[in-house]
């Protein structure tokens, strides 16, 4: 085990655990944002830098700052560790020039785009951005590929994260088509010569996608994510655990995804038979209302009072659960 | 004149071959260490040696090697970076092509003293007539038994391969190196581990360049404390320096670590002074990524002492007034040259040769060339000056590799320079967009 102190919070954590994930075991605003890494996909991380953050003290053997800010999703905790994120400035400048060099070239098509609500780079610009741009320049654009009739690709908004070529590589196993082509800012995904993605877990590249670069054919314009209600529901099949959430508008399934954790995460991979082919709710079994994160644009104006007999408290983030517990929820009749 | 301990016989007729390479004590080094050393005993001639690597960055050899662990029963690899693309710098692509048994000669030692039995030599994809050379050489000493099993009845096997890149710059850093030896896209790799720890195929591996293992069998001839009696302080031994730009003598020249910049541009013996009776204006140091220097800060120190040869003395005055002595790429500009076309250029190469792979790197070398672009070729505000040394900052330091700090660094450095020259490029945009627009504030005899 090793003990660490992170924005002055102290947390004993097991060895080999990453500062990033020592602080979601905090949570709450402490937390740094990720937009490359990703914790069921092996190699993710280390790319993005929006998660760089300050080691003031490496260890207790050697208490020496580190010279450099390091990604806090790849590099491992050390016992002593003393890491600042929030509570340092020079932290919080770099992460807004971060935001400033993801945002030059991306579109910036939030109005049209389908990932908007639920977009991770939309959700990093928003907390740690600055408003204006001093970008005149051109942006850049790609030449557009059709990977198939399932998935939608939008090059100009990618921020090269390499999440979708660690889940084909990982998740559908063996049959990855498509890759990084290029190098520098025309690297683009692709697939090497015009290829359609077909594999029975491709479909999930969409869901571990942070910004709306892979988004789903079947839901493309469809609704904005905020006038969709999420419900759990799960079926039996034969190729994945068949657990999703249904994205309903009135009694119209509009698309399927995977259960996301707080960070965005895919808790099980689904399969696509389940994303694209069923969506009717008689294919379902409903098991209710899916948790909606508070930070989440779909929750506005949706007030969200954790009574009891819900069945998404076990879910809830340590913060949360502090959080509840100084403030109890008003019960039904008090 | 100064020893030159690489390049002694690099004009003898056919030293290219193992011959007349052997005639002129090739191979000595291999005998005297494998017969007659330990392992232990060679990386600590070396360490003694005070050697530094030749690629850049100046770390110790010798340290470098005494890093590398030694699990039981893992393979270990020596790695050749031959993969030399930096703008300025051209001095291992020569030493190859003409003393390509030195490079053998320093990697079989190398190998021998890391315990290494198969050992790659990485080269750069364009060079494919010294891939050629090498291949031959290698031929060569695997039919005298310098290379192959029990390597001159010592017990000691060792095969060495040559790998040719693909032509990109970023598969010089090291991690991104054992990536493309490996077969894979070349991009860097998070770190730590370090290749020491975990290089190719997650083996302990020491990535050294083609110019440290030359050294290398002088080292382990004449012994480490001889080696480390040429130099000044911490620079210890010779270094090949590859001078280019606005020279009466441009060209590749060995010079002890120590010798004044003010002799090695103007005397005879190298570079002869700068071309038609110019006036020098500024000075790259060591490859396209170091910092610009103006002529005053090169050939003295901002404390007023004569500027050295040396790891120490060039960056003596850290970013502000000095530079690094980097892979040796010397690059002289006359009192004609356009200091913001120049950086232009250098920001051209460093946005095409980005991998991609990090987004302050990506993003930033790509802006910074466009607003050079435009304040080059007349359509620059004022603000854009500030805004370039604001991006260097941003993608300094935050990126996996140093390929975004040495994007960053001459943009930097030349702004901080050269300011009056980036403002002359606004507020005379018309002049100075102009083909062949020389900013007169700095002309002296032209």
């Amino acid at each position: 085990m090793a003990k660490i102190t992170f924005d002055g919070i102290e947390i004993e954590v097991p060895d080999g655990t990453t500062i990033l994930n020592a602080a979601r075991l905090i949570g709450g605003p402490i937390v740094p944002p990720a937009m490359c890494y990703y914790t069921p996909l092996k190699g993710s991380g280390g790319k993005c830098r929006a998660c760089l953050v300050k080691v003031a003290a490496g260890s207790t053997k050697d208490p020496r700052p580190m010279p450099k800010l390091v990604a806090s999703c790849i590099t491992t905790v050390q016992d002593g560790m003393v890491v600042e994120n929030t509570i340092n400035d020079s932290v919080l400048d770099v992460r807004k020039g971060i935001v400033e060099m993801l945002l030059i070239n991306h579109p910036l098509d939030c109005p049209v785009c389908d990932q908007a609500g639920e977009c991770d780079l939309q959700n990093f610009a928003f907390e740690h951005g600055v408003s204006t741009t001093r970008y005149q320049e051109e942006r850049r654009t790609f030449e557009k590929i059709d990977i198939g009739p399932l998935i939608q690709l939008h090059m100009t908004r990618c921020i090269l994260c390499y999440r979708c070529v660690y889940t084909a590589d990982q998740i559908a196993k063996g049959d990855r088509v498509h890759g990084v082509l290029g190098r520098g800012d025309a690297a683009e995904i692709g697939t090497y010569i015009e290829n359609i993605i077909d594999n029975d877990f491709s479909g999930n590249v969409i869901d571990v996608c942070p910004v709306g670069a892979l988004t789903d054919k079947t839901w493309r314009f469809k609704s904005r994510v905020w006038f969709t209600k999420p419900v759990n529901a799960h079926r039996d099949c034969p190729k994945c655990a068949g657990n999703v959430v249904l994205w309903y508008k009135g009694n119209e399934v509009l698309r399927t995804t995977a259960r996301k954790d707080q960070y965005g995460e895919v808790k099980e991979w689904i399969c696509n038979e389940c994303r694209f082919e069923k969506k009717e709710t008689s294919d379902w079994t409903i098991e209710g209302p899916a948790h909606i994160d508070r930070s989440s644009v779909i929750s506005a104006n949706h007030y969200e009072l954790p009574v009891l007999n819900q069945s998404v408290i076990d879910d809830l983030p340590a913060s949360t659960q502090r959080e509840l517990e100084q403030n109890p929820p008003l019960k039904l009749g008090n | 004149m100064g020893r030159k301990l690489l390049t002694e016989h690099i004009n003898v007729e056919g030293i290219d071959t193992l011959d007349v390479y052997r005639k002129h004590g090739g191979y000595r080094s291999v005998e005297k260490a494998l017969k007659t050393m330990t392992p232990e005993e060679v990386v600590e001639e070396v360490k003694k040696s005070g050697l530094r690597g030749r690629g850049g960055a100046g770390f110790p050899t010798g340290l470098k090697w005494s890093f590398l662990a030694k699990p039981e029963g893992v393979p270990r690899h020596l790695v050749c970076n031959a993969d030399e693309s930096e703008p300025g710098t051209f001095k291992d692509r020569q030493l190859m092509a003409k003393l390509p048994h030195l490079l053998i000669e320093g990697m079989i030692t190398g190998s021998y003293a890391l315990g290494a039995n198969t050992s790659y030599i990485y080269i750069r994809g364009e060079l494919l007539y010294v891939l050629r050379i090498l291949e031959k050489a290698i031929a060569e000493a695997y039919a005298a038994g310098l290379l192959g099993k029990n390597i001159l009845g010592s017990g000691y096997d060792l095969d060495l391969y040559v790998h040719p890149g693909g032509g990109a710059y970023i598969c010089g850093e090291e991690t991104a190196l054992l990536e493309s030896l490996e077969g894979k896209r070349g991009n860097p790799r998070n770190k730590p581990p370090f290749p020491a720890v975990q290089g190719l195929w997650a083996r302990p591996t020491v990535v050294n360049n083609v110019e440290s293992i030359a050294a290398v069998p002088v080292i382990v001839n004449e012994g480490g404390d001889e080696y480390a009696k040429i130099g000044v302080g911490k620079s210890t031994g010779t270094k090949l320096i590859s001078a280019c730009g606005h020279l009466n003598n441009p060209g590749i020249y060995e010079i002890e670590l120590g010798l004044p910049v003010e002799e090695f541009i103007y005397s005879d013996e190298y570079c002869g002074g700068i071309w038609k009776g110019r006036e020098l204006k500024a000075v790259v140091a060591g490859g396209s990524s170091v910092p610009i220097l103006p002529k005053e800060l090169i050939l003295k120190t901002a404390a007023g002492a004569n500027r050295l040869m040396t790891y120490e003395s060039l960056s003596d005055g850290g970013f502000v007034t000095g530079t690094m002595l980097g892979s040796g790429g010397f690059i002289a500009m006359d009192e004609t040259t356009c200091i913001v076309r120049n950086t232009w250029n250098f920001s051209r190469f460093y946005h095409h040769e980005s991998c991609g792979q990090c987004s302050p790197c990506r993003e930033g070398t790509g802006w910074m060339e466009k607003v050079l672009h435009r304040l080059e070729h007349g359509h620059g505000r004022m603000e854009d000056i500030d805004l370039l040394v604001s991006v260097a900052k941003q993608i300094e330091g935050n990126t996996i590799c140093p390929l975004g700090e040495a994007a960053a660094w001459p943009v930097a450095a030349a702004v901080r320079h050269f300011r009056d020259e980036f403002e002359w490029h606004v507020t005379h945009a018309k002049a100075a967009a102009q083909p062949g627009a020389v900013y007169p504030g700095t002309l002296v005899t032209v």
